[in-house]
């Protein structure tokens, strides 16, 4: 089915290193069109590096990136504006793209904060700020969306819905996601591909592949259509301070 | 017209604050009052330069003042003090240097005061063509840079993965900061030319609720220090320099009576 030509963002054994230690290590994957890649993993496991190293937010890494695609929307999962700056929503929407009216109102709408659009960006709330960071992503109508932790903040009723608009964009606009989350249950239903990570790959594949390969199947088989409340990590192995992977 | 020395004061002051309008809302979102301070404290050397060799000043400061700024990313990255350490340290010794070389120069009558505070008198035919047709180069640089330095002034991250290239924008901007230096230094002098910078944008700050409505407002507060304060400058024989910033001062205060966005409660 995936030609290469389907292929947005491809990783080569990509890590990288700061001060001597191994933020993350040995990542291959691979974003293609129309496609959902999750990231989950445990706090700390290179969730966010691995996503920045595919947007080539850092310079100096090990291994590769190949990108084929220039139209990329981005979901930083935190965000510090300097609100010395007096931005509107309206002025955040069109900050990497000028953007029609209808554009930005319609992505607004979608995220179900258009009311907001003439706010001070700094007088939003955590949740509202959350899902116009998701607008203005999605806005541009990218190839590529990089989401991570796209929801933090938002009610839960909003948290499933905008699930749901992410799986719904990515059908439309055929774009290729890769989503960082730490809630499974969510997500599992919608992804197509699943990495878990820890400083380096434990296991990758569909979301049903990866709930066999690392016990998911006792915490995800019981209550298959259930909410799954939580998310264990269990190990084969164990980290050293070099970011070194001794097996038990 | 340009006979008279007001009309070329008028001409050239209503000039630089065209630029130094939009310029100053940067240097005040980016946070860069010292950098900028640090590159006027250095056009003196640049000053001094031009006489020793005849050289033209905006050219010989502009030299100057960039040469400042890439011994200031070096210094950055080879040590580990403190940004502002380093901004000190590059303003005072360059100053330091300048006034020691001018010492040197005994042959040349030199006008101290006009170098730091600006000298109306001094504004030739030739200085409105450097800083119309340089004003009009740094505009237009600035405009075709705008969007990835804003992006990058708002995230650096999200300019950068959504393809901006916000470092080249960065290094642009640096270069225009040192243009506008070399270009406003006798108007306003080297001492002042940072608060012809910060002082109408941070006017605009409080009358504005988006960028582009602080460019604007800070564009028309350089305007009216300009008028303002040249025209107090020829009624009471103060120096231009400071009348103009008197006058930005005078605007900012009573911006103080009109801010827009309600001071946010600190959590």
């Amino acid at each position: 089915m995936s030609t290469d030509q389907n292929i947005l963002v491809k990783l080569n054994d990509a890590g990288l290193q700061l001060n001597n230690k191994w933020l993350v290590k040995g990542v291959s994957l691979q974003v293609e069109k129309g496609k959902i890649v999750t990231l989950i993993g445990p706090n700390g496991s290179g969730k966010s590096t691995t996503a920045k190293i595919a947007l080539g937010i850092y310079k100096k890494i090990n291994g590769s990136v190949e990108k084929y695609t220039h139209k990329v929307g981005y979901v930083p999962q935190k965000i510090s504006i300097d609100w010395t700056l007096p931005l509107r929503v309206n002025d955040f929407m069109v900050l990497t793209e000028s953007l029609n009216k209808e554009t930005i109102n319609e992505a607004l709408s979608l995220t179900g904060v258009i009311h907001l659009k003439d706010k001070n960006l700094g007088d939003l709330s955590g949740g509202e700020f959350q899902r116009v960071l998701l607008a203005r992503a999605i806005s541009k109508k990218p190839e590529l969306l990089v989401l991570d932790e796209p929801v933090q903040g938002v009610d839960f009723t909003g948290e499933i819905a905008l699930y749901e608009l992410i799986k719904k964009i990515s059908d439309e606009l055929s774009c290729g996601i890769l989503l960082i989350s730490h809630d499974l249950h969510t997500v599992m239903t919608a992804t197509d591909h699943v990495v878990c990570l820890n400083g380096h790959v434990c296991c990758s594949g569909s979301p049903m592949d990866v709930a066999k390969n690392n016990e998911y199947k006792a915490l995800f088989g019981e209550q298959a259509s259930q909410i799954l409340s939580r998310y264990e990590h269990k190990h084969d192995h164990i980290h050293t301070d070099e970011g070194e992977i001794k097996k038990n | 017209m340009f006979d008279d020395f007001f009309i070329r004061a008028l001409v050239a002051g209503i000039g630089v604050a065209f630029v130094t309008g939009p310029l100053g809302c940067f240097v005040i979102w980016r946070r860069l009052s010292y950098f900028g301070d640090t590159l006027a404290h250095s056009a003196l050397l640049g000053v001094t330069l031009a006489f020793t060799m005849e050289f033209n000043i905006a050219l010989s400061v502009f030299i100057i003042s960039s040469m400042i700024a890439l011994i200031l990313i070096q210094l950055q990255k080879k040590t580990n003090l403190p940004g502002d350490a380093l901004l000190g340290l590059l303003a005072h010794s360059s100053l330091a240097v300048g006034l020691v070389v001018i010492g040197f120069l005994t042959f040349i009558r030199f006008d101290i005061m006009g170098l730091l505070f600006g000298d109306i008198l001094a504004v030739s035919v030739d200085d409105l063509l450097i800083i119309w047709i340089g004003g009009a180069f740094i505009l237009l640089t600035l405009k075709f840079i705008w969007k990835p330095l804003f992006a990058s002034t708002v995230n650096y991250e999200l300019a950068e993965a959504e393809g901006l290239n916000p470092d080249r924008a960065k290094a642009i901007f640096t270069i225009l900061m040192a243009a506008i230096i070399a270009i406003s230094i006798k108007m306003v002098g080297l001492l002042l030319i940072t608060g012809m910078l910060i002082i109408p944008a941070a006017m605009a700050r409080n009358l504005s609720s988006s960028p582009q409505s602080m460019v604007i407002y800070s564009i028309i507060g350089g305007l009216l220090s300009v008028i303002i304060g040249l025209f107090t400058s020829l009624e009471f024989n103060t120096s231009s320099g400071p009348s103009i910033i008197t006058a930005a001062l005078l605007l900012f205060i009573l911006s103080l009576f009109k801010i827009k966005q309600s001071i946010k409660l600190k959590n």
